[in-house]
């Protein structure tokens, strides 16, 4: 009994500090005055303020489109070179394996400069193109890392019977091998997706003439000191978080996992 | 199929060699050299950069980085086996519910989660005002050392949190109702039979909390207020700032190699415990 109390207490202490700067957050994006401490009455202004302020939505364009046209690049990518890793040898499997786990292993700080470095080098100009080619450098092993273990558990020669039977290896390719492992592809394509919109640390280094993303852009007003139209931002990101994972959450009750 | 295939992974191997090994090769090239990077006839080879680490200065940053990462992780370690813990005891139909709460903060932007400890511990802001109005002392935490770590804690706890709960959501409760049998209390059971088993869980969750928390340079800029400088800032200035690309080459060389090396160490204690568990008591 008294064991159940402790832990109740303690679940929630743990969950009040989770929530409680998003709560603050959430409180104050309606809050009238602009100071965080002030209690100044219910105002919906800062959310207008969001919508014209022109590099918020220049931001929050950028982020999605990068996040769009990454992750299906890195998917594409992705997917045919893990079936191409499936049917290495071993030294060549291995030696690829380890080189491709550099991007997730190493921190995205050193992932970031080492890019820079190479875009600078080759008199490239930092932005748009900078900034994509970046997040599909990073999306990609994670692809692979997800479509692997779906290739392995694929029954080999179910490809084989296909080409025995007359199939092209692009028929038997499309029609055979993409329907078994289309569960990883599809947690590969949301992971790097997700990586992507997230992202900071390597945009931030690799991109520039006034490309920015949300992140970019909320670092940069933080640094200046607070704004409210960033809370209103936070509380609407929350809502499409909480509404995204319930959508999972539903979708996984049929048998896929939570966690991608 | 199996020979011809595998060409599909070529291009591939030409993508790695140009955005993955050819910008390490370029950091550790520059990290030996110095001169102007704007003209490459100028370079030479030299150990300049990595001489600047005995400055007492960048060593004092180094040290402080690895020193706060530790704190952190260990912090994330206190409070998180307990959180992994409860959730795997909940009855079935809670677990998910529980899990997904938890989670849904590390779904927010990680700079939004961030900048709302700013709103609150800053000089003017929430918690100095609550304590304020009812009449109690304000803290100082922001911007410092505190809050950098509070900061770690908060946004990296749930990498502790999941791996060390996948394992114990694995462990049999046969064996633990065996054990209890025997004659174990709660407390040997725990410290004999279930924490062993939970150390591929704790190596996974320390490596994946440290690693974020020793090289970030966002949550020391925005709660260090910029005086908490950690090895992160001092790479991200040294690109943006003082263009020392050479240096700043230098920095991330030992920052990935230390990195790299703690983890060689962390998987070997990994394995060590698999092959040889029983030594462990």
């Amino acid at each position: 009994m008294v064991g159940k109390i402790i832990k109740r207490t303690y679940m929630g202490l743990i969950f009040l500090f989770l929530y409680m700067p998003i709560l603050v957050l959430i409180v104050f994006s309606f809050n009238e005055s602009k100071s965080r401490g002030h209690w100044g009455g219910f105002t919906l202004k800062w959310y207008g303020e969001l919508f014209r302020d022109p590099d918020i939505t220049k931001a929050l364009y950028y982020t999605f489109l990068v996040a769009f046209l990454s992750s299906l690049i890195a998917t594409v990518i992705g997917t045919i070179s893990a079936i191409g890793i499936h049917n290495m040898g071993l030294l060549g499997k291995k030696v690829i394996l380890n080189v491709n786990y550099l991007p997730v292993l190493n921190p995205d700080i050193v992932t970031g400069v080492a890019l820079m470095t190479l875009f600078i080098s080759m008199n490239m100009r930092l932005g748009f193109t900078t900034m994509l080619i970046s997040h599909v450098v990073f999306n990609i092993p994670y692809v692979i890392l997800s479509v692997l273990p779906k290739l392995r558990q694929m029954n080999r020669h179910m490809a084989e019977a296909a080409l025995d039977l007359g199939a092209t290896p692009f028929y038997a390719m499309r029609k055979v091998i993409i329907p078994e492992i289309m569960p990883g592809v599809i947690t590969g394509a949301l992971m790097a997706f997700t990586l992507s919109v997230d992202d900071f640390v390597i945009s931030f280094f690799n991109t520039g003439s006034g490309v920015t993303n949300l992140s970019i852009i909320i670092f940069s007003m933080a640094r200046r000191g607070i704004k409210p139209s960033i809370n209103a931002l936070s509380t609407l990101m929350l809502i499409t978080v909480v509404i995204l994972l319930l959508i999972i959450n539903k979708r996984s009750t049929k048998g896929d996992e939570l966690i991608p | 199929m199996k020979n011809k295939s595998k060409y599909l992974a070529y291009p591939y191997v030409i993508w790695m060699a140009i955005f993955i090994v050819i910008p390490l090769v370029l950091v550790l090239y520059y990290s030996f050299t110095s001169g102007n990077i704007h003209d490459p006839g100028s370079l030479k080879f030299s150990v300049e950069s990595y001489g600047k680490f005995f400055d007492s200065l960048y060593l004092n940053i180094i040290i402080k980085s690895f020193w706060l990462a530790f704190l952190s992780t260990v912090l994330c370690l206190l409070f998180g086996y307990p959180v992994a813990f409860i959730i795997s005891r909940a009855k079935m139909k809670h677990r998910g519910l529980l899990l997904l709460f938890f989670l849904v903060p590390i779904w927010m932007n990680f700079l939004l989660r961030t900048y709302a400890w700013m709103a609150i511990l800053s000089p003017n802001g929430f918690l100095n005002r609550v304590l304020e109005m009812i009449g109690l002392p304000t803290l100082a935490i922001m911007p410092g050392q505190k809050a950098v770590v509070l900061g770690m804690v908060y946004n990296f706890l749930p990498f502790m949190v999941l791996p060390i709960y996948t394992v114990l959501a694995k462990i049999d409760k046969n064996v633990l109702e065996a054990a209890m049998d025997l004659g174990a209390n709660g407390l040997i059971t725990f410290v004999r039979v279930i924490l062993p088993q939970t150390i591929p869980g704790i190596v996974s969750g320390v490596t994946m909390v440290f690693m974020p928390a020793v090289s970030t340079f966002v949550i020391s800029r925005l709660l260090g207020g910029g005086k908490e400088l950690l090895i992160g800032n001092l790479i991200e200035q040294q690109f943006t700032v003082h263009r020392d690309w050479h240096f700043g080459s230098a920095l991330s060389i030992i920052l990935m190699v230390m990195i790299l090396i703690s983890m060689a160490v962390m998987s070997k204690v990994d394995a060590g415990n698999e092959q040889g568990g029983a030594a462990l008591w």
